[in-house]
């Protein structure tokens, strides 16, 4: 029984290895995008455009302006008035405009409030936030001191938080990105080439004859699932040498762990690609389908923006999406070294997921019509 | 004529007689807007938290409320010592943690001053990042309500320019349409012209009296029809649910779609005279184009803050020039004189991959 | 002589189409059985039914001796099958696409190599086990396709429209295959749609719109509808 298995294994193998652009494909795209999308996720923004306008000109404004061109993230630009930096923004070559009142300084020393007016260019809303946040953090720094100096105290009054970043102190954005640019790779991949395999022979008409021949529907699923199981293994190993020797990626826990999960996880994605095969009759129906869910589960796994903060109808949503769950593993063990008890909650989830899908798959293929 | 109208009849009802693939077809857009609408956000809010309340005392207890009572935090768990700290990172239940010593309001009360301990799950360094700045700014006014420090005196006054609530959603329906038009025309035409290789029916029409770039024609305009249909439904969406502006030309805006969709569907050409079988295609069309449209066009991640390679690297990709187009026709309202020169390259883009088709296939055919 | 296929009352309906209406019949081990009849009379759906892969929706079946419903999967040990799409992987090679289906028979390595080269000095192919099967002509290919489909032994061989798109000369070839095999004892089941084919079958069943319409051998049937050959008996029925 298993010779059969092992039968169909080898013909995959072959048929897979036969057409050299879809091995490059296979394996130098993956690899490739994971070493130039690593850096392209990024939440910091450097060389911020501004042009302020200073209508007060005391020696305090002055010293303000100096603060934010001595922070790294901003870069002066000048342009005679307020509308010729309006325009500049609308032709995108400036970010932000901050505009000084007169009697800023005056205001300043008397302790007196006063307001600056800042206007962002909000088309790209997350960078227009991160604009925001280091703005307001250079007038906070500013104010301080001003209130310190005086007041003459030497240390600064109110909560002081000392803050630690752990896992991660460099704050160093690819540590995050690339296991989880890895997990997304791999299950394209599987998930793709597994839903258009059994309807490819569909359409070139081979299943017809292997209907007739004495094979079960296990081992035909069994003998189809096991190359793409090797061929994620391989791409997975792949990857995680990248991301160890290239990215300097940390792996803090059990790399045994990490292939572990990946079996499971990879079994779990074929038995959906499995199951998509059988219930399309083209390759383009049964693409069209993986990509429609792919898409969605990617977008719905905390891979690229966090999960919590989405409302909790959708949060409820995502607690379906099998990819959830590997990224947070993979990033748990990977990034902070947890154990398998830590981690043992997803586990039970990608099994049962596994198991789910591959007895549907194996069901819902009919040796049969009618 | 008359032969190319019975060939672009097949050509539809081939498409038509899918209902499944119509479905998706149409059906992902509305799903796409909507959730990134709704649901996926960039914002970061409801932190999970953990507290380490040494203090245990009604000042730690005010802290403690009027944190999570700010919307960013939830409180996951209240600790009893430093040790479970690191387990509840470990099972990612918590992303950041709060410890309050001991002496919490006695230094508070005695020299207007304590510090206490965050500590960030910095595995998500935006995260981390992200929570600690609320956690300092709430922990900023806490002090200043409770007249521990005096008031800042400067304040902000912010004005979002062309999206003044700042909603994220302005930013996805650009990117959306982007996505969608992109990969489905260039899949669609790479999967369909493959398909006819691989069954064989490709050389047929080869050899039939339809002139090849009649054929090719054919074989496009169906799914130029489709993505037209999609971009309206995205764009009504944006409207109608979402209250996007349309500040600029519709005229234009209109041309410039058409001009993206011709873009996109040349590429589905060029790419199935390379790729000899529907597999070859999709992974070539699929994985090739999805992540670079998404990540190296500006849509979610910023591209000024890339490394320089990649932001070089970043300018062949057309779906970055069309989104800063669109971007700048329906939120800031300009016309062709501001995006002339991202318009200018997206037609030389086509005409590059049209020659390079021709090309390819008059070696093909020698 | 023991029958190997034996049919009873068996239909298949699509909605309220029928494919297959009550059709009974037996088959003689070692016979060529023809199954005759136009596009869409209905003898696909038979063969499909009678390989297993059809789900009758009436009637019994028994073929080497397993019941059609209730045993297929032992049935399929016995059976070969040969469809008129074709049938081999075009992007293995012919030694790859033997030692595949053979494999799935669960013939040994030594017995695959032994029947290959046997196979191949019978075809005459010469040296072409390593060559892609896209790369071998159509005439080739449906000799090769049909000796995969008894690389098995089985007992009885099905044939959907095995000749239908190739040359008189080849088809004249592969009917001389056909011979060797019913000489071997495996009982042919060959569906067709060229009448004159019949006079090749030892029995023939003519199939018009899912019914038997007549049936026996080639003399029997023209002497019965008192018809020179073939295509008048067929017009004679199909006009009825």
């Amino acid at each position: 029984m298993l010779r059969t298995v092992r039968h169909i294994i080898t013909k995959e193998f072959k048929q897979i290895f036969r057409n050299k652009t879809m091995v490059g494909l296979i394996f130098g795209m993956p690899v490739i995008q994971l070493l130039i999308f690593s850096y392209t996720a990024n939440f910091e923004v450097k060389e911020i455009n501004i042009f302020i306008e200073n209508r007060d000109n005391s020696p305090t404004s002055v010293e303000f302006i100096h603060k934010i061109e001595a922070s790294k993230f901003f870069t002066l630009t000048n342009v005679a008035t307020y509308k010729d930096g309006l325009k500049l923004m609308e032709h995108n070559d400036i970010d932000v405009i901050l505009s000084i009142p007169q009697n800023f300084g005056k205001n300043i020393n008397l302790g007196k409030p006063t307001n600056i007016a800042v206007v962002t260019d909000a088309i790209n809303g997350v960078k227009a936030g991160i604009i925001q946040n280091y703005l307001q953090n250079v007038v906070l720094r500013f104010s301080k001191e001003k209130i310190t100096s005086k007041v003459k105290l030497r240390k600064m009054p109110g909560i002081e938080i000392n803050s630690h970043n752990w896992y991660n102190p460099t704050l160093d954005y690819k540590v995050f990105m690339v296991p989880g640019i890895l997990v997304m790779l791999i299950t394209m991949t599987s998930l793709f080439l597994s839903a258009m395999n059994i309807v490819r022979e569909k359409e070139i008409g081979t299943i017809e004859q292997l209907n007739v021949t004495p094979i079960r529907k296990w081992e035909f699923i069994l003998g189809k699932l096991m190359p793409f199981v090797l061929l994620g293994i391989a791409e997975f190993t792949l990857g995680l040498l990248i991301a160890f020797f290239w990215f300097r990626t940390p792996i803090e826990g059990s790399i045994v762990m990490l292939y572990l999960f990946t079996i499971v996880y990879l079994v779990l994605v074929l038995g959906i690609g499995t199951f998509i095969s059988t219930i399309t009759e083209t390759q383009q129906q049964a693409m069209f389908i993986a990509w429609f869910f792919s898409v969605i589960f990617i977008l719905m796994s905390g891979l690229f923006t966090p999960i919590e903060s989405m409302p909790v109808w959708a949060q409820r949503i995502a607690d379906f999406n099998p990819i959830k769950y590997y990224i947070d593993v993979i990033r748990l063990v990977m990034l902070k070294g947890s154990t398998f008890v830590n981690v043992s909650k997803q586990f039970t989830i990608i099994v049962i997921y596994a198991i789910v899908l591959n007895v549907l798959a194996i069901l819902n293929y009919r040796k049969t019509s009618g | 004529m008359r032969t190319f109208l019975a060939f672009i009849k097949k050509e539809f009802k081939h498409i038509f007689r899918d209902k499944r693939t119509l479905l998706i077809l149409f059906g992902m857009p509305i799903v796409q807007v909507l959730l990134f609408g709704f649901a996926i956000t960039t914002e970061i809010k409801d932190g999970k938290m953990a507290v380490l309340d040494l203090a245990k005392n009604r000042m730690s207890q005010q802290y403690i409320s009027k944190i999570t009572s700010s919307g960013y935090f939830i409180l996951e768990e209240n600790l009893k010592n430093y040790s479970q700290i690191e387990k509840s990172f470990k099972r990612g239940t918590i992303k950041i943690a709060l410890v309050i010593p001991e002496k919490f309001a006695e230094n508070l009360g005695n020299n207007n001053s304590s510090i206490v301990q965050v500590i960030a799950d910095a595995s998500d360094p935006n995260m981390a990042n992200m929570l600690t700045s609320y956690l300092s700014g709430i922990s900023n006014s806490f002090a200043i309500e409770n007249r521990l420090v005096p008031k800042i005196p400067i304040k902000i006054e912010s004005k979002m320019l062309y999206n003044t609530e700042n909603k994220s959603v302005f930013m996805f329906v650009p990117g959306v349409m982007t996505i969608i038009l992109m990969l489905v025309s260039a899949m669609m035409t790479s999967i369909t012209v493959a398909r006819e290789k691989e069954i064989g029916t490709m050389e047929i029409l080869l050899v039939s009296p339809l002139k090849p770039a009649i054929i090719i024609i054919g074989k496009v305009l169906p799914y130029l029809v489709l993505s037209l249909i999609n971009a309206f439904t995205i764009l009504m969406l944006g409207f109608l649910v979402f209250g996007m502006p349309m500040e600029g030309s519709r005229i234009l805006l209109f041309l410039e779609i058409l001009l993206f969709i011709v873009t996109s569907l040349s590429l589905g050409i060029l790419i199935s005279t390379i790729a000899q079988t529907q597999q070859t295609a999709m992974m070539m069309s699929l994985m090739g184009l999805m992540l670079p449209t998404i990540l190296l066009s500006g849509f979610i991640f910023p591209i000024e803050s890339m490394p320089r390679i990649l932001q070089i690297l970043s300018n062949v990709i057309p779906a970055k020039w069309f989104i800063i187009i669109i971007k700048s026709i329906m939120l800031k309202g300009v016309g062709i004189r501001v995006v002339w020169k991202e318009t200018l390259i997206l037609t030389g883009t086509s005409l590059l991959f049209i020659l390079m088709t021709i090309k390819k296939f008059k070696i093909r055919m020698e | 002589m023991s029958r190997v296929i034996e049919v009873e009352n068996l239909t298949r309906t699509f909605g309220h189409f029928k494919a297959v209406d009550n059709i009974s019949f037996t088959v003689e081990k070692g016979e060529i059985f023809g199954f005759l009849g136009a596009n869409g009379a209905g003898k696909t759906t038979a063969i499909k039914m009678l390989t297993g892969i059809l789900e009758p929706t009436s009637g019994r079946g028994k073929v080497a001796g397993f019941d059609i419903i209730t045993e297929r999967n032992k049935l399929k040990f016995k059976i070969g099958y040969m469809s008129q799409k074709f049938s081999l992987y075009e992007d293995l090679t012919l030694k790859e696409n033997i030692g595949f289906y053979g494999g799935i028979y669960g013939l040994r390595k030594r017995e695959i190599a032994e029947r290959t080269k046997k196979m191949i000095v019978r075809l005459q192919l010469g040296n072409i086990e390593n060559t892609l099967i896209s790369e071998i002509p159509l005439g080739w290919k449906q000799k090769i396709a049909f000796s995969v489909a008894t690389l098995h032994h089985p007992d009885i061989v099905f044939l959907d429209e095995p000749t239908s798109g190739v040359d008189p000369i080849t088809r004249r070839q592969f009917w001389n295959l056909i011979y060797q095999a019913a000489d071997k004892g495996i009982t042919v089941f060959v569906t067709t749609h060229y009448m004159d084919e019949a006079e090749y079958c030892d029995r023939i069943s003519m199939m018009v719109r899912g019914k038997i319409a007549a049936m026996g051998t080639l003399d029997e049937l023209l002497l019965k509808h008192t018809a020179k050959d073939m295509d008048e008996v067929f017009l004679k029925l199909a006009r009825d």
